[in-house]
């Protein structure tokens, strides 16, 4: 049995990678991606820290966040559209609208 | 041992996966690496008896959401010119050594700290968390029904408010 810690070593890299990514790239998509990535080390600590305390209740918690995942990447890829028809572009340096 | 070894080459797999989600250039392959990573952390799910929640990432993950990011690339094109120029130059300098710095205190703090990553944990083979769609329907349906409605609420203003913004500019033109 692999040692907790691994796991959460792993999912510690991802959510770093992720994280450089969203703070380098400036293709919305990409940022998109990136933010996927954390999302899932974050479910990766939690699924090992349920098995470590063996406890069910971390799985299910993965459930909830995999769902509102799905429902942030609906709207999130909606609006990259719709910016996308009145900019011609996915780079977010570009945009500006909503300067005050 | 089976266990160390799929841990290991998953491992790497993800690692690679996500590195290729950071650096590559064109987003399709962004993508392919995303579906490496995803793919990869849903065997470490099985690995760790989460059955269920493996065959939900790979059906609603790597299904799903990885098709809807390839439709949109597809959609609005492959955009090749990223510009690599930084507006605020010292930024990058800036962010890089802060992570270095909070690296090094991480490090430091999980290798010699008195630091145990999870508190209390029972090193015994787990019985309770035998992920099968029973034992994550159990808890799903009975202490977190309050959640599981509200998520199925979630899920129906996110189609709803996606529906809203396909037809915004359709209707204001």
């Amino acid at each position: 049995m692999v040692d907790v810690a691994w796991y959460m070593s792993l999912a510690g890299a991802l959510f770093f990678i992720g994280a450089v990514g969203l703070l380098l790239r400036r293709n919305a998509l990409v940022m998109f991606m990136c933010i996927e990535l954390m999302l899932n080390a974050v479910n990766l600590t939690l699924i090992s820290t349920g098995r470590a305390l063996n406890d069910i209740n971390g799985q299910v918690a993965v459930f909830f966040i995999l769902v509102v995942a799905a429902a942030e990447v609906v709207v999130g890829l909606a609006i990259i559209v719709s910016i996308f028809r009145i900019r011609s572009s996915a780079s977010v340096d570009e945009l500006s609208e909503l300067r005050g | 041992m089976v266990e160390a070894l799929l841990f290991v080459v998953l491992g790497l797999a993800t690692l690679v996966g996500a590195v290729t989600v950071v650096v590559a250039r064109n987003p399709v392959h962004s993508a392919l690496g995303l579906l490496a990573t995803l793919l990869g952390v849903a065997v470490l799910y099985v690995v760790q008896l989460a059955h269920l929640v493996a065959a939900v990432q790979v059906i609603v993950y790597a299904g799903a959401v990885l098709t809807l990011f390839l439709f949109v690339i597809m959609l609005i094109g492959v955009d090749e010119d990223e510009s690599r120029e930084e507006a605020l130059p010292y930024q990058r300098w800036i962010v890089g050594g802060l992570s270095v710095v909070i690296i090094l205190f991480a490090g430091g703090l999980a290798l010699f700290g008195n630091f145990e990553w999870v508190p209390a944990a029972t090193s015994s083979l787990p019985s309770a968390t035998n992920g099968t769609v029973e034992a994550v329907a159990g808890p799903l349906f009975t202490d977190w029904v309050l959640a599981f409605e509200a998520t199925a609420l979630l899920l129906t203003i996110a189609a709803a408010g996606a529906i809203a913004l396909a037809h915004y500019r359709r209707r204001e033109a």
